[in-house]
């Protein structure tokens, strides 16, 4: 799946976009469990909207951040998105919402 | 071994904005050497969560990492409060963070569960009112 598909599909605006692939999606917002369980290259869809969701990002190694609920990026967020190369989307869409048009 | 790189960082207690940034500096330094994907991610996750810690429970620390040609060694050393169930503290889930940590995405109970998932071997040596000491060992 390439961004401007999962931008597509989750009505999303673009906050900052990235060419890399999307690999796999995961959903959570407690920062250690991401970590743990999201499969590298994938979209996460989370609540979560300060910088350390960029940095958890990078380690893991995950492509796309969406921020769900009309949730709104946090300045420093948007800025380390850009720096590292990651997406970040804005979507209206609750998560389990979000899900459900990535998975069909 | 004999250790090829050292590293070394100050982790400053008060910052959750900076937290994080000895472990970006260390994945962008073994990235620079040709160390395997692999091993960078289970580096990188691990000492992250040491760093978030550190910041979280002991007002901070200090973390070493050395680069061998057989392996890293990721220890990182705190004069915080300790640790005194350590068992308990190892369970998945446990965790004695606030609610304001948790509304930043932290205190899931995973810290030191992720820890030992990500580490070929980990020691920990606590003691209640003086600190804690945790060696990571990853295999190369």
């Amino acid at each position: 799946m390439t961004i401007n598909e999962v931008k597509q599909r989750l009505d999303a605006d673009a906050v900052v976009l990235s060419d890399k692939p999307i690999e796999g999606v995961y959903a959570g917002d407690f920062l250690s469990r991401v970590m743990s369980k999201a499969p590298s290259g994938c979209v996460w869809l989370t609540v979560m909207n300060n910088v350390n969701v960029a940095g958890v990002a990078v380690l893991a190694e995950i492509n796309a951040v969406v921020l769900c609920e009309g949730v709104v990026p946090d300045a420093l967020l948007c800025d380390k998105c850009r720096a590292e190369g990651i997406s970040l989307l804005t979507t209206p869409l609750d998560v389990f919402s979000a899900c459900v048009r990535l998975g069909s | 071994m004999s250790e090829l790189i050292h590293l070394h960082y100050d982790v400053d207690g008060e910052d959750f904005v900076s937290c994080g940034h000895a472990s970006e500096d260390v994945r962008r330094t073994l990235k620079s050497i040709g160390i395997s994907g692999e091993v960078i991610r289970k580096v990188s996750i691990a000492m992250y969560e040491g760093e978030i810690n550190m910041v979280i429970h002991a007002d901070g620390g200090v973390a070493d990492v050395s680069i061998c040609e057989d392996g890293i060694v990721v220890t990182l050393s705190d004069t915080g409060k300790g640790i005194a169930d350590i068992d308990q503290a190892m369970q998945e889930g446990f965790s004695t963070a606030t609610d304001e940590i948790r509304e930043l995405g932290f205190g899931a109970g995973m810290g030191l569960p992720n820890m030992k998932k990500y580490s070929d071997s980990m020691d920990i040596k606590s003691e209640v009112g003086k600190g804690t000491v945790v060696t990571l060992k990853f295999n190369l």
